[in-house]
């Protein structure tokens, strides 16, 4: 409770962790900055409570200016892990792939492989929309192959839905601030990332019950 | 040493595909041997976990495990970060507001996926009906939530210029329909 301890921890962690700190932005040496650095993963109820919808974003601190610029890797696959029965290994996954001017996402299905090397699901499983171009509002339509009617997805630049003071939190972790600001100030304020958004029938993933569900990129060889 | 793994775990698919199709005469898996292999870069479940409870030296590797061994390999670590990191955790019977102690709450963060309820509300932490770890919603402020488990003890009220960061919402309003992030500054 006493500062001196307080401080003393917040500088081990300093040591830690880096002093660094975002949802997953700029999270480890290997993938920072790069092409394939995730930045967020979000699951939730759709608009409509039969859907469950998969946000995973990419390449962050995207500002106004480096916006009409940014765009997917398509060497970068962004694959959504699904877990029905609880052991942490994906029993469905849902595979989005940069093609020219899409984004072709498949699944939800199951994978050819579990683990740490992936190859793409059959296009019997795939939908496809096209990426939304930077200053353009239309969200454009999704085509489905048969097997996943009812996927929708959407691919392009938004606003980082993220928000944290993180410049104050490097101020108290490098010892030149004891204390969060009330208002804090949100350093992911004003910049965009690129994101895939992919809502699914719950019936797709289970239906009912507790998924375990993470994000990976992975890059083609 | 990551990328000794990965050049061998390519071998180790490329032989396997190899001898499938060296097996199969009429040609029908000429398919896999052109079929494209990606290899994990990147991975995340909650928020800010491998930011937060990994040691630099480590975060690349924890990226490329796979969770299903995640858990064995950095639980007793997150343990020793957490004891470090938080006054909150300097007791060994100090537990987080869930009832937790430092040896549970980095067993759970430990495995970094995110648990999602196909049956109702989803939210990381909802105070106003304690709904928590039944997904992420783009409304949910997590850090703060974080921030409390990790500074705030056994009734968020320990350490109180720590465990809010006092960014509460996003700086655009979220859509209520598809694709539900907002439009592009």
């Amino acid at each position: 409770m006493k500062t001196s301890k307080i401080l003393l921890g917040l500088a081990t962690i300093a040591l830690v962790s880096g002093a660094i700190i975002a949802a997953d932005h700029i999270d480890a040496p290997d993938v920072k900055g790069g092409t394939s650095d995730i930045t967020d993963f979000y699951a939730f109820e759709g608009a409509s409570a039969s859907n469950l919808v998969f946000v995973a974003n990419v390449q962050g601190l995207i500002s106004p200016e480096n916006s009409a610029s940014a765009k997917f890797d398509k060497d970068v696959m962004v694959e959504i892990n699904i877990d029905t029965d609880g052991d942490n290994i994906e029993d469905l996954v849902i595979q989005a792939v940069p093609n020219g001017n899409n984004m072709d996402v498949y699944g939800p299905a199951v994978p050819n492989e579990t683990g740490g090397v992936s190859t793409m699901l059959d296009a019997k499983f795939k939908s496809s929309v096209a990426v939304t171009t930077y200053g353009t509002t239309q969200i454009a339509a999704t085509v489905n192959a048969s097997l996943v009617s009812g996927v929708k997805a959407f691919a392009g630049l938004r606003d980082d839905p993220f928000f944290m003071d993180f410049a104050k939190y490097t101020e108290i972790i490098g010892g030149t601030a004891t204390s969060f600001d009330n208002p804090g100030a949100d350093t992911f304020a004003e910049s965009n990332v690129l994101s895939v958004v992919v809502e699914v029938p719950k019936t797709m993933i289970g239906g009912t019950g507790t998924i375990n569900t993470w994000v990976t990129t992975k890059r083609k060889q | 040493m990551i990328r000794k793994i990965t050049t061998i775990a390519c071998m180790l698919l490329i032989a396997a595909v190899s001898v499938n199709c060296s097996n199969d005469d009429d040609n029908n898996d000429i398919k896999n041997e052109t079929k494209a292999m990606y290899v994990l870069e990147d991975q995340m479940g909650r928020p800010a976990i491998n930011t937060v409870f990994v040691a630099t030296e480590d975060k690349d590797d924890f990226n490329t495990t796979i969770p299903s061994e995640q858990g064995a390999k950095y639980a007793s670590k997150f343990k020793t970060n957490l004891e470090a990191l938080s006054p909150a955790f300097n007791e060994s019977t100090d537990t987080n507001a869930l009832g937790q102690d430092a040896t549970a709450f980095t067993t759970l963060l430990a495995t970094d996926v995110l648990n999602v309820s196909l049956d109702g509300k989803t939210s990381f932490y909802d105070g106003s009906d304690g709904t928590l770890l039944t997904g992420r919603n783009l409304t949910d402020d997590v850090i703060t939530t974080e921030l409390l488990l990790i500074f705030g003890g056994e009734d968020f009220d320990e350490n109180p210029t720590l465990s809010d960061d006092h960014v509460d919402a996003n700086d655009k309003e979220f859509l209520t329909e598809f694709p539900y992030l907002a439009s592009p500054w």
